[in-house]
């Protein structure tokens, strides 16, 4: 019996046979991981290119230029020059007068209408400041660029299709005539939009702008700031340097870290029932906006102070108790000192999310319409934030190159301060 | 003058009594500074906090029961007629009164008794400010002078400063305590009394939602369906369309980062996915309603899918993007925190670098990947603006991601944003999503924060 029996394969050959294959499958995971990365940061790339694609215009606006006669008759005929008599006198017919200058032929009554909404309501305003500031322009003549419409800036900046149907446009065909013909004379031009950092929320969009909700965040932040730090320090102080090992130190510890995770709007509850209802506070004031981000940064702040604590070696605290220093004088004199930087970081970083948190100040009534500026922390305001979650809800189209003007100035303010946070940790990084 | 001059001025004082009781001690040293128990500057911050501190306890306090001693002062003033009115017309009446004070413009014309009231309200407002200023000036006077009496040579002042500011330290601790206490039994409070109008189990298990309530009684179709079900669906289906897109990418970078990466991609590639981290949500809402939102239902018609342009998939994958950075630095920490040696053995019995990953090195960090997950979960959930931008308000009970879907955070801010009032189970319904929000995300944060801690006892 000679039957053949196969040789049992040897381990190096089944391993060299399965080799192509498992070197197939090491690439494809290695590829699959290459492929995720990019992913993500494609997906940065597409933010960021929507965001700026879409609002970079904003911070241009059309203007045109008018010949506009203060005319003393119309304004203070009765040379008062008063105050009162300044500020209500009638500067949209001068706006008026000046554009049918520019059209003389422009005469029935819905030609008209059509030729003045050229121009914005906010030439009005302009017209009147400039006044108010300087009565001595009465009676002159003056060459002066005036907002436009928000409807030509669409045209202009290519978002009206000029060529479409005139029953689907929000410019007739008469007005786009005119506007060529402004244009002709070069008295259209895209100038830097100041109103859009000066001004605060408005209906019409080309007079709404930024500097009201800037301020309703600023106010906000500052009494976060003047609340978490000085907590978040003392707190990070007494569990790092001073608390002993303690049941009720442990249920402080837990607390912090859930209130690090609770969703943000759940903060917002908080202030709504809290401050609003039960204390009474006013509603939609940056005080209780700032009270509320307090409570959420809170968390943020304690543990990178602790971090920066606990990086404090040892050695330095021994040293000064060595010499006869109480552990309060240590802890202020010694440890504190060498920890500020840590402290600074961790506190910047959590302003920064505080700066763009939305959901919160929508429970206790930041996000109402408000024109005026606030001038402190009791007056009604929005956020920054908040402001263009407004306008992202708005419907007209002008509203969409703000909203994403308003998020490159948000995303500016926060790459700053994270940029700060990393120079203090770069600068100040100390390796024991 | 505002009251908070008086805070300042106060806190002049406080700075003049450093001084003094700092000189103080120096004095009654007779020049001996050494003879002293404490620094000199130790004299003068105790003499600075006893004229700080009872002055500041007495005027906090002023600030809050102020305007109520004030109201009830007037109020017993008042003729009896208006006295015996029914609470709420008595509190009609008295915000009439404060209007006046305020100088708020009143609609009705102003009864003389009224105005009366008001001008009592006014002088009384007067008073008790002086009386405030008088009562804290001589607190900070009082306290400083008993202080300074109190400094001799044996005095242990630094003794009695450092234990105030460990008062301040532990105090400021609890504040943890209190917020989770506050949020607790703000929103149970509330949601007990909604739960009174409604009963729990209509609630939780209820189809239907369609909270608005008959503003007249009897008017038709308005009775209000508070079934959260939809809710939690539509919650349910974001957060797994997140995690779906969030979860592969998170963790194969992670993976790529720690395992495959040269320093220098990882330097570059680790802070631009925490940029994603550090964008505002509400900037993902924006991108998820005006820009993939779009392009999801451009390229559902071009394949004759009707996609909702208030999908569930636009939100789902915008918040799995922002979480990408959440899961893949979690997940990073804990596959960095493999000992090498576990690595060693496997490449020492042959294995190929990826099968070191997927056998070995996985497995070690699931606890901890699992945990960040889990984490990751919480977020979606709790997550506000994307999903109130670009998810829809109406409740359909719904598995397919490509129609419109609401969620309990959104129900939360569309219950809530505007006016309101606090005794309609609309605006309270809020409160119960509220709740129920809060007890899941504490539960997965309890749960992941526990996982995370047994893991990193492992391999230490």
């Amino acid at each position: 019996m000679n039957e053949l029996v196969p040789p049992k394969p040897k381990t190096i050959d089944l391993v060299n046979a399965s080799l192509a294959k498992r070197r197939a499958s090491e690439r494809l995971f290695r590829g699959i991981g290459l492929i995720s990365i990019m992913m993500a940061l494609m997906f940065l790339f597409m933010l960021f290119y929507s965001i700026v694609s879409k609002g970079y215009t904003a911070f241009r606006q059309t203007h045109i230029q008018l010949e506009v006669n203060f005319d003393q008759q119309l304004l203070d005929p009765a040379a008062t020059r008063h105050h009162d008599v300044l500020s209500s006198a009638d500067y949209s017919s001068l706006v008026k007068a000046s554009l049918s200058k520019l059209f003389p032929d422009v005469t029935s009554r819905n030609e008209k209408r059509q030729l003045h909404g050229l121009v914005s309501a906010g030439a009005a305003y302009q017209l009147r400041d400039m006044v108010m500031a300087d009565p001595a322009l009465l009676g002159q003549t003056l060459q002066l660029w005036v907002p436009a419409d928000d409807d030509v800036d669409m045209l202009i900046k290519g978002h009206i299709d000029r060529d479409g149907p005139e029953t689907e446009r929000r410019l007739r065909d008469v007005q786009i005539a005119w506007l060529d013909q402004l244009a002709a004379q070069e008295k259209l031009s895209l100038k830097f939009n100041m109103l859009f950092f000066a001004n605060g929320d408005s209906r019409e969009p080309e007079l709404a702008g930024i500097w009201g909700a800037l301020m309703g965040s600023i106010y906000t932040l500052l009494v976060t700031l003047l609340l978490s730090f000085p907590m978040g320090v003392a707190t990070a102080v007494y569990l790092e340097e001073f608390a002993p090992k303690s049941k009720w130190v442990d249920l402080i510890e837990v607390n912090i870290n859930n209130l690090a995770a609770v969703p943000s709007i759940i903060f917002g509850l908080l202030g709504l029932a809290v401050f609003i209802n039960f204390m009474s506070f006013p509603r939609s004031a940056p005080l209780v906006g700032g009270l509320v981000l307090a409570f959420m940064t809170l968390p943020t702040i304690i543990i990178a102070s602790r971090g920066a604590l606990k990086s404090v070696p040892p050695s330095i605290r021994e040293a000064a108790l060595g010499v006869g220093a109480s552990k309060m004088q240590t802890v202020y004199f010694h440890v504190l000192p060498l920890a500020t930087p840590g402290m600074l970081t961790g506190t910047i970083i959590g302003m920064a999310r505080a700066l763009g948190e939305t959901a919160p100040l929508l429970m206790i009534g930041m996000v109402a319409f408000i024109v005026d500026i606030p001038s402190d922390i009791f007056d009604p305001a929005t956020a920054l934030p908040v402001q263009i979650y407004l306008w992202a809800d708005s419907p007209e189209r002008a509203f969409v190159e703000r909203t994403s003007a308003a998020i490159i100035v948000l995303l500016g303010f926060l790459f700053v301060m994270n940029a700060l946070a990393i120079i203090l940790r770069k600068k100040f990084e100390r390796r024991w | 003058m505002h009251t908070f001059t008086f805070v300042l001025i106060l806190l002049m004082l406080m700075v003049a009594s450093f001084f003094f009781g700092r000189r103080r001690a120096v004095t009654v040293s007779k020049g001996d500074v050494r003879s002293l128990n404490s620094l000199p500057g130790y004299y003068g911050y105790y003499t600075a906090l006893w004229c700080g501190i009872p002055a500041l306890l007495i005027f906090t306090f002023w600030q809050f029961s102020e305007s109520a001693v004030i109201t009830n002062l007037v109020i017993a003033g008042l003729p009896e007629e208006v006295t015996l009115l029914s609470k709420q017309q008595l509190n009609l009446v008295i915000n009439e009164i404060r209007n006046l004070v305020s100088d708020n413009i009143v609609a009705s014309t102003i009864s003389p008794e009224i105005a009366a009231a008001a001008e009592r309200y006014r002088e009384m407002q007067a008073i008790s400010k002086m009386a405030l200023f008088a009562v804290m000036m001589a607190l900070g006077v009082g306290g400083a002078t008993y202080a300074l009496s109190r400094i001799h040579q044996q005095h242990k002042a630094r003794n009695k400063v450092e234990n105030t500011i460990l008062i301040f330290l532990i105090a400021c601790s609890t504040i943890a305590i209190f917020t989770t206490l506050g949020i607790v039994l703000s929103v149970l409070f509330e949601a007990i009394l909604f739960f009174q109008a409604v009963p729990v189990t209509d609630f939780l298990f209820g189809l239907e939602w369609s909270p608005q309530t008959a503003i007249r009684p009897g008017q038709v179709g308005a009775s209000g369906a508070f079934g959260a079900v939809p809710l939690f669906t539509g919650t349910m289906l974001v957060s797994a369309i997140a995690m779906v897109v969030a979860v592969p990418i998170g963790l194969m970078s992670a993976i790529y980062l720690a395992e495959y990466a040269s320093p220098g991609m990882r330097a570059l590639s680790k802070p631009m996915l925490e940029v994603l981290a550090g964008i505002p949500t509400v900037v993902y809402g924006f991108f998820a309603a005006l820009t993939v939102a779009p392009f999801f239902r451009g390229w559902g018609e071009s394949l004759g899918l009707a996609i909702s342009s208030e999908s569930a998939l636009a939100a789902g994958v915008v918040m799995g993007i922002m979480i990408i950075p959440f899961v893949s630095s979690l997940s990073d920490d804990v596959i960095y925190a493999v000992p090498q040696s576990l690595r060693d053995g496997a490449y020492s019995l042959g294995a190929t670098q990826s099968e070191t990953i997927r056998k070995v090195v996985i497995p070690a960090a699931l606890p901890g990947i699992v945990a960040g997950i889990l984490l990751a979960v919480s977020r979606a959930i709790g997550e506000t603006m994307i999903v109130v931008m670009a998810a829809g308000l109406a409740a359909n009970l719904t598995a397919n991601p490509l129609e419109s879907v609401t969620t309990v955070t959104v129900q939360i801010v569309t219950l809530l944003v505007g006016d309101q009032e606090f005794d309609s189970p609309k605006t309270l319904a809020a409160f119960a999503l509220g709740l129920v929000l809060f007890v899941v995300t504490l539960v997965l944060n309890v749960i992941a924060l526990y996982v995370v801690r047994k893991y990193r006892e492992q391999y230490e």
